[in-house]
C-alpha cells in the first residue's frame, strides 16, 4: 500500500547552518537511496515556503484569493514522500528516519494510507483514443 | 439450562480471548472473527442444551467458531469478486490467504493472543481505542460492560471500537509482534494499557465509587496472560504492583469513605495477594535491568511487608522514588518523592520540594499536591495552612469518595483550629 | 514550474465520487499540464511519528488537530502562479464542498528548501 508522509516543520526565519543543512540532505538522501532500491520509493518533494504560499476558496459562488497557507499553524507543511510499504510498521521504521529538520527546527512526520482514486470511467476521450 | 450457560459464559471468559486470537489472524478481520465467535456461542447454547455438554467445551466452540469463520470468508471472497472493481479495496481483500490452512485441527493453533495485545496497544490508535479493543477481544468484556467500566455512553463507546478497527484495516495495522528493538517500546505501551485499566479500576477519576473490583480483576488477569505470554522482569513487576495494590483493595473503603495508607487495618489485606506479589518482585528484579515498573513494585513492597505503618521503611522508599524519577522524571513521581523525603523525618524537606513543584508550575491543578502537602503541614502542626491546602484539594477533586475524605480532614483540622480558621 | 495544490476539506465524504475529478485530469492531461492527482485516506487512519531527544515515537491521528485536514492534492506543471492558481479555482469546483486549497511551488530537489 502507499502511504503519504506529510513532513511538518517549523519554518524559521535563518537558513540552516551549513552542517545542518548537510546533515538534512544526507539524511533525505539515504532514505531516497535505500528505499530506491528496494523498489518502494515513489516520490519526494520539498516545497517552498508557505511565504509562497496562495490559498484559493469558493464563497458565495466566488473564487476568493488570499495570500498564505490554509492555516498559520506553528508548524507548516514542508515536503513529503510517497512510499509503497507491506504495512503501517514499516512506514513508519521509514519515517522515522526521514529528517524533519529541513526548515531548521525538529517536527513531525505525518503518515496517511492512500487508498488511489477509484477506476478512471470511461469517456469520450477513452472512446476515441479506442477508436484510433 | 442453567448449567449449560453458566459453562458457556465460563468457557467464554477464559478462552474467547485465544479464540478470537487467532480467528483474526486467519481473516484479517476483527469484526469476521468476532462474529464467527458469537455465531460458535450461540450454536453451542443450542447443542448443548438438545445433546449435553461435551468432554471439551473449549475445544468444541474453537473448532466450530473456525468453520463458521472459514465458511464467512468463502462467502465473502465470492462476494467481493463478483463486484465491480470501482469499488475500493474492501477488507475482504485483505484477507490472508492462510484461510486455506485453516481445516487442519484447531486445537494446534498456535496462540496468538500476543500478536493480538500488540495490535490492540498500537501507538497509531488513540488510548481509549486501545483500552476498549483490549478489554473487548481480550477481555471478552461486552461493549456495554466496557462503556460501564469507563463511564461513557454506550454508543460513544460502540462508536470508538468501530473506528479503531476500521482504522487497524484502513491504515494496515499489522497483525504480528514486534521484533527487535522495536519490541521494547511497543511493549511499555501493551504494560501502559494494562496498568490503566487497573488504575480506572482501583481509583476512578470520576463518579462515586472509588475501586471498581472487577476493573482491577481483569487488569490483573491480563497481566497474567501477558506474563504467560512473554517472560520479562517488567511484566512481572507490573502483575506484582497490581496485586500488591489489590492487596489492600478490603482496607481502602470502609463505609464509603476513603482510608488513608497509614488508617488502614492492615488485617484487611488480602495476604495471599502479597506472597504472591513479593515473589514476583523478587523475581523480576532479579531477572535484568531494573525498570519502571520493578521500582513501582518494589516500592509497593516495602508498604505491604511493612506491619504497622510505623515500621515502614521510608528512607528506602525515597530511595527508590528517587531512581525512578531518574527514569520517569514526572511531576506526580516527584511528588511522591518529596513526600517519602518528607515521612522518613525530613518533613521540612520534604514541603520544600513540594513548594517548588508548585513553583514550577507543573502540578497547579493536581489535587493530590494540595492534599499531599495539607498533609504534611498537618503532620507540622500548621493548621491554618493545612486547612486552606485541604479546601484547594477538595475543590479540584472529582471523585465523591476522595471529596468526603477531604471533608473529613477539614472538619478535624477545622476543629484543631479552633475558631480562628 | 510544477505547483502543488493540496485540498483542506473539513468534512469526509463517506463515499467518494470522483467523477468530476477524473474530468478535470482529463483536461489536465490534454493541455499537458497533468503530473498526479490524490486523495488521501481520512486523518482518522493517520499516524504521526515525533522525534524527541533523538528518539522516535509514535501517536494516532494527524499531527495537529485542526478541523480542515488534508484530503488529498493535484501537482500540475504551470507556466505560471496565475494559471496554477486558475486551476486551483477548477479543483474546488470539482470537490464541491466548503474545501479549500493551497497553492505552493515545488522547487524540486536541487534547490535550497529552506530558501
Amino acid at each position: 500500500m502507499r502511504y503519504m508522509m506529510l513532513i511538518y516543520s517549523r519554518e524559521t526565519p535563518d537558513p540552516l547552518t551549513p552542517e545542518q543543512d548537510h546533515q538534512v540532505r544526507s539524511g533525505h538522501r539515504a532514505v531516497m537511496q535505500e528505499t530506491a532500491q528496494r523498489g518502494i520509493f515513489l516520490g519526494a518533494e520539498p516545497l517552498a515556503p508557505t511565504s509562497t504560499a496562495t490559498t484559493v476558496r469558493v464563497q458565495d459562488g466566488r473564487t476568493l484569493v488570499s495570500d498564505g497557507p490554509f492555516a498559520e499553524t506553528k508548524e507548516q507543511l514542508a515536503g513529503y514522500y510517497i512510499l509503497e510499504c507491506a504495512n503501517l510498521d514499516e512506514a513508519i521504521e521509514w519515517a522515522a528516519r526521514i529528517p524533519t529538520g529541513c526548515k531548521g527546527q525538529e517536527g513531525c512526520i505525518e503518515i496517511r494510507p492512500m487508498p488511489g482514486l477509484t477506476k478512471r470511467p470511461a469517456g469520450p476521450a477513452d472512446q476515441a483514443a479506442v477508436n484510433h | 439450562m442453567a448449567d449449560v450457560r453458566s459453562i458457556a459464559e465460563a468457557v467464554f471468559r477464559e478462552q474467547s480471548g485465544r479464540i478470537i486470537a487467532g480467528l483474526i489472524r486467519i481473516s484479517g478481520s476483527f469484526d469476521m472473527a468476532e462474529e464467527a465467535l458469537q455465531d460458535a456461542f450461540a450454536s453451542a447454547m443450542d447443542a448443548w442444551a438438545a445433546r449435553g455438554i461435551p468432554a471439551n467445551p473449549g475445544a468444541w466452540i474453537m473448532t466450530a467458531a473456525h468453520r463458521k469463520l472459514i465458511d464467512a470468508v468463502r462467502r465473502e471472497r465470492t462476494r467481493s469478486a463478483k463486484q465491480d472493481s470501482l469499488a475500493y479495496e474492501t477488507a475482504s481483500a485483505g484477507i490472508s490467504i492462510d484461510v486455506e490452512h485453516a481445516s487442519e485441527n484447531p486445537m494446534t493453533f498456535p496462540d496468538d493472543r500476543l500478536r493480538l495485545i500488540f495490535t490492540c496497544c498500537h501507538p497509531a490508535l488513540n488510548v481509549l481505542a486501545q483500552i476498549a479493543l483490549t478489554l473487548r477481544t481480550l477481555g471478552g468484556l461486552s461493549t456495554p460492560e466496557i462503556a460501564r467500566a469507563f463511564l461513557m455512553p454506550e454508543p460513544t463507546l460502540a462508536q470508538r471500537l468501530v473506528r479503531a478497527k476500521r482504522k487497524i484495516q484502513e491504515a494496515r495495522i499489522p497483525y504480528e509482534v514486534p521484533c527487535g528493538d522495536r519490541l521494547a517500546p511497543r511493549l511499555a505501551a501493551v504494560q501502559g494499557v494494562i496498568y490503566l485499566i487497573f488504575n480506572e479500576g482501583y481509583s476512578a477519576t470520576f463518579g462515586p465509587e472509588l475501586v471498581r473490583g472487577d476493573l482491577c480483576a481483569e487488569a490483573i488477569r491480563l497481566g497474567r496472560v501477558l506474563c504467560e505470554l512473554l517472560a520479562d522482569a517488567e511484566n512481572l513487576a507490573l502483575l506484582a504492583l497490581m496485586l500488591l495494590h489489590d492487596s489492600r483493595r478490603n482496607a481502602r473503603v470502609l463505609d464509603g469513605a476513603l482510608v488513608t495508607l497509614d488508617e488502614q487495618d492492615r488485617s484487611l489485606w488480602d495476604r495471599k495477594a502479597i506472597v504472591e506479589g513479593l515473589e514476583l518482585v523478587e523475581t523480576a528484579l532479579r531477572c535484568g535491568p531494573v525498570g519502571p515498573y520493578q521500582l513501582q513494585a518494589a516500592i509497593a513492597a516495602l508498604h505491604a511487608q511493612a506491619a504497622t505503618p510505623a515500621e515502614t521503611d521510608w528512607l528506602q522508599i525515597a530511595a527508590l522514588y528517587q531512581r525512578l524519577l531518574a527514569m520517569n522524571p514526572s511531576p506526580v513521581v516527584a511528588l511522591n518523592h518529596a513526600a517519602a523525603i518528607a515521612m522518613s523525618g525530613a518533613l521540612e524537606d520534604g514541603l520544600r520540594r513540594i513548594d517548588e513543584l508548585e513553583r514550577a508550575a507543573l502540578l497547579g491543578d493536581y489535587y493530590l499536591l494540595h492534599s499531599a502537602r495539607a498533609d504534611l503541614l498537618r503532620r507540622l502542626g500548621r493548621m491554618e495552612v493545612a486547612l486552606a491546602e485541604y479546601r484547594k484539594a477538595a475543590a479540584l477533586t472529582k471523585n465523591a469518595i476522595e471529596l468526603r475524605f477531604l471533608e473529613r480532614r477539614i472538619a478535624e483540622v477545622g476543629g484543631a483550629c479552633g475558631t480562628s480558621c | 514550474m510544477r505547483y502543488i495544490l493540496l485540498i483542506y476539506s473539513k468534512e469526509v465524504p463517506e463515499r467518494r465520487n470522483y467523477d468530476a475529478h477524473w474530468r478535470l485530469i482529463a483536461e489536465a492531461e490534454r493541455r499537458g499540464v497533468f503530473v498526479a492527482a490524490e486523495p488521501l485516506e481520512a486523518p482518522s487512519g493517520a499516524a504521526t511519528v515525533h522525534l524527541e531527544n533523538g528518539r522516535s515515537f509514535v501517536s494516532d491521528g494527524p499531527f495537529a488537530e485542526t478541523k480542515e485536514q488534508l484530503a488529498g492534492f493535484y501537482v500540475l506543471d504551470c507556466q505560471s502562479q496565475e494559471e496554477a492558481l486558475e486551476w486551483a479555482a477548477r479543483v474546488l469546483a470539482a470537490c464541491g464542498g466548503t474545501q479549500k486549497v493551497e497553492v505552493r511551488r515545488m522547487p524540486g530537489m536541487g534547490a535550497r528548501s529552506s530558501a
